[in-house]
């Protein structure tokens, strides 16, 4: 079955198993590793990407279910120059990452946040982002969404 | 998985690594067959307390260090990145000693085939200690072949040149850069004496918190795990595990699995069923379609694992013992406390799996592993290859703690692959990461003091464990009733404190569960139990929690240093003014690989629960490379440590299965309870000390010490509730 979205910009066209998680078309039809798989049961957001600005947990979402929508993962964050987005640039200056696999998945919770939300509170960031972070990067990440924050401003 | 041989052929060439990084020599194993056993077991828990780390090298610089024509110095680091930041603090030493800029320097994990091969694992916070000596003097060897060759390349003298960013100048103005030098070489000339080093005061880049080399590619999503690991007609593999604990597989037929849409072969062994298919999702429907039949003796239930787990129960092995504590402490006029804690899982958010290419004459593997060796060894058996045709590339891993030191699972998709012709990719499930793994075991502590004229007179720490070292491949078997007590499971568990008499036992518990390393091993537990206890005599002796603690510490190097941070702590936070109503601080502190570290909590109690605010770390690291990295460190295990003190916990459930089996269920610390962590950085010696996992140890006991004083309730059982 066709299913037709459009990611980072750009439209694609796939025959693929309507069922089939976007996670796993992302990762494995398209190639795009920068999403991650965690738990499979949207429990972690390691998966997290934009649809339609919003933030998703893609690992849970049959693709058939992103037809006619757009779509952005950790790959169409920056600019298509390989360009920093605030948030990256943010999460650099404040060394944010450790294993850093689970740090797509916060990055696209965050800029879904601060898309909808320029300057959240902490008690708003606190459940914006609910994601999992084993090597305890949580008081970084903080720091870093403020400093995102005064970037895009 | 779940029929592996835990004790597996690999030991014989670990013998010898063992025995180097622990300095046992063989003189000592061979007086325990004639000496009391006892005495020899208590020999060897003060010489591997008090080890120092050791690396075994047998590799020369052309190895680990890469000098491409573009003048790029490519480091091949024989230790896995997992997020510690060692590519980059031995990258700064390597950068340090071989007189390039930090723009020269990239720093990869070195595959098997190129080497150097770690001879044993990254881990146990030694990666940095291990390296310090052994890899300048490699840098500094190859600084001085370049040396060498541009010497004779320009027609000079070598003591006429000299190195500075990646350049080699003579005295009479000519100069030539490593690539150019390395361009024209073709045999090295290795220096005649040893090199001299760099010393302190000219280091440019040691002691400096330089950005973390990996840092770009993880912000922009590059590919760089296990997980992402491809090869080209890849297919996807999906296994099938046991829920129960204990079970093991006894026979599979396909079922319906070969019929579901995209599978392409369904593999049945003698001790194992998989699917292999055009993608995971079918993959994960076929498996599903399997009919499997599993083995299951007996299904354990979490009382029957409780009762295992108590001191008096299993064999004990004394790891300590000064002075006369067993005859003090044995009156009725003492004060005993039981202690607990559960099991827990790593959790780290990069499954395991594999991604294994097995051709006719060479194996390619790509795993988030923290020992290739043992992997290769393992996979080379497995297939009846040898070890020279199996390269295994080890990636960035997504999380280690401790989970990745052992990869079984490499030999199960080395099979799949092998059956059917084409490299397969194939990780857990995140329910099989939390049943079919290893877990960090079960704990029970009794312990026992005198006290007299308000000092601890005699202490005793009783610690009965679920195995940690003993199940490992890396472990050689034969040791085991030589050292008798596993290591890994009394580590953090002996007595530091400068107490007259004091007496250590381990109570061995074999568990039907796996567990085994999980970050800081024993420190975690035997902390949180050691530290709370010296709080409840503390107060029993109404002195101040701080107090008590320096008046049971000498003058010896280690005590100095523990009050150093204990110093540190109690002057960052205010202790002996502290008053905000409603908080209250807590303080511990713990030892481990020779780095001790204190911290203070600054705790409430809200409506029944506990809520930490801030959490003051000091540690004196001897030497820092990258504070940056430090900090870091320190706060990333303060929130590891944290979520096992507040949150979790494995168990048991009435049907024999360990849950909980996924995030969420499984409760974590989540970025809403994170504290605010500072953390202060001592440094009293000259080489650099370990820093993964000692600041596990005093988060659980400053925030239960904490509590106790907001709540009167001494909390003796983790995770911590008090209702």
């Amino acid at each position: 079955m066709d299913i037709i979205f459009k990611l980072n910009g750009l439209d694609h066209k796939l025959d693929v198993d309507p069922d089939m998680p976007l996670l796993w078309v992302l990762r494995d039809v398209l190639n795009l590793k920068g999403t991650k798989f965690g738990c499979g049961r949207a429990a972690c957001g390691a998966c997290t990407v934009q649809l339609d600005g919003a933030a998703l947990r893609s690992c849970s979402l049959p693709v058939q279910y992103a037809a006619g929508k757009s779509i952005r993962t950790i790959e169409g964050l920056g600019g298509t120059d390989d360009s920093l987005h605030p948030i990256q640039q943010a999460w650099i200056d404040e060394q944010v990452p450790q294993c850093g696999y689970c740090q797509s998945g916060f990055m696209m919770a965050t800029a879904a946040l601060l898309e909808s939300n320029p300057d959240p509170s902490d008690e708003e960031i606190d459940n914006a982002l609910t994601n999992i972070c084993r090597c305890g990067t949580y008081h970084r990440i903080r720091k870093a969404i403020h400093k995102a924050v005064s970037l895009s401003k | 998985m779940s029929d592996i041989d835990k004790k597996s052929g690999a030991w014989r060439q670990n013998r010898r690594g063992f025995l180097v990084k622990t300095g046992i020599g063989l003189g000592v194993l061979g007086l325990g067959a004639y000496l009391s056993k006892g005495l020899v077991r208590l020999k060897i828990a003060e010489m591997v307390d008090n080890a120092s780390a050791s690396y075994n090298n047998d590799q020369g610089p052309t190895v680990w260090f890469e000098i491409k024509e573009d003048n790029t110095v490519i480091f091949h680091n024989s230790k896995v990145e997992m997020g510690q930041g060692i590519h980059t603090a031995l990258g700064q030493i390597v950068v340090e000693e071989l007189g390039i800029q930090w723009n020269q320097l990239r720093v990869v994990a070195a595959s098997t085939d190129h080497g150097p091969t770690d001879p044993r694992a990254t881990g146990g916070s030694d990666s940095v200690s291990s390296l310090w000596e052994p890899l300048r003097e490699l840098a500094a060897e190859m600084r001085e072949m370049l040396v060498n060759s541009a010497a004779t390349l320009l027609k000079v003298a070598p003591s006429s040149l000299s190195v500075t960013n990646g350049v080699v100048k003579a005295a009479n103005g000519k100069s030539m850069t490593f690539g150019e030098i390395v361009k024209q070489t073709t045999t090295w000339e290795s220096p005649k004496e040893k090199p001299t080093l760099r010393t302190k005061d000219s280091f440019q880049f040691i002691g400096k918190s330089m950005p973390r080399v990996d840092i770009e590619d993880k912000v922009k999503g590059r590919p760089i795990y296990g997980i992402d690991g491809m090869f080209p007609n890849m297919l996807y593999g999906a296994i099938a595990f046991p829920t129960v604990v204990g079970a093991r597989f006894k026979s599979a037929k396909p079922g319906k699995a070969g019929e579901v849409p995209g599978v392409v072969k369904v593999v049945i062994e003698d001790d194992f069923a998989a699917v292999i298919a055009r993608n995971r999702t079918a993959a994960e429907k076929g498996k599903e379609a399997l009919e499997v039949e599993w083995d299951i003796p007996k299904r354990w239930t979490q009382r029957e694992l409780t009762a295992m787990l108590k001191v008096g129960e299993g064999d004990d092995v004394v790891i300590q013992d000064e002075g006369s504590a067993e005859s003090l402490l044995d009156s009725p006029e003492i004060i005993r406390s039981e202690y607990s804690t559960p099991m827990a899982a790593h959790a780290q958010l990069e499954p395991n799996g594999a991604v294994v290419w097995v051709q006719p004459n060479r194996v390619d593997v790509l795993i988030s592993t923290q020992v290739a060796k043992i992997t290769r060894s393992e996979v080379a058996k497995a297939l009846g290859m040898e070890e020279e045709q199996v390269n295994i590339q080890p990636m960035y891993v997504g999380g280690g703690f401790g989970r990745r030191l052992h990869s079984p699972h490499a030999v199960q998709v080395a099979r799949l692959s092998q059956a059917v012709g084409r490299p397969v990719h194939c990780f857990f499930e995140r329910k099989e990461e939390f049943q079919n793994g290893y877990l960090r075991p079960p704990t029970n502590h009794l312990l026992k003091a005198r006290l007299t004229d308000g000092k601890v007179e005699a202490f005793e720490h009783n610690v009965s464990s679920g195995d940690v070292a003993f199940p490992s491949p890396m472990f050689p078997s034969w040791v085991v009733p030589i050292v008798g007590a596993d290591f890994g499971a009394w580590r953090g568990g002996r007595i530091f404190y400068d107490i007259a008499n004091k007496r250590t036992v381990s109570w061995r518990a074999q568990i039907p569960v796996y567990t085994s390393w999980w970050r800081g091993l024993g420190l975690l537990a035997n902390s949180f139990a050691l530290e709370s206890f010296m709080d409840e005599l503390a107060h029993h002796e109404q002195q101040d929690s701080f107090s008590f603690r320096v008046n049971h510490l000498g003058d010896s190097e280690a005590s100095t240093r523990m009050k150093g941070v204990l110093q540190a702590v109690a002057d960052a936070t205010g202790w002996s003014t502290y008053a905000v109503p409603g908080r209250a601080l807590g303080i511990a502190c713990s030892t481990d690989v020779r780095t001790p570290v204190a911290q203070v909590a600054e705790v409430s109690v809200v409506d029944g629960a506990i809520k930490v605010h801030k959490i003051t770390c000091a540690i004196d690291v001897g030497l820092a490379i990258n504070p940056d990295g430090i900090r870091a460190q320190c706060e990333g295990a303060i929130m590891m440590a944290l979520s096992s003190a507040l949150k979790e916990g494995l168990y048991v459930d009435e049907n024999g299965e360990l849950g909980p089996t996924m995030y969420g269920s499984y409760p974590m610390l989540t970025l809403r309870e994170a504290p605010v962590v500072e953390v202060i950085i001592l440094e009293t010696g000259n080489s650099p000390r370990g820093v993964g996992e000692p600041p596990m140890g005093p988060v659980a006991p400053a925030v239960s010490n904490a509590v106790y004083k907001l709540t009167g309730k001494r909390l003796r059982d983790l995770p911590l509730k008090l209702v």
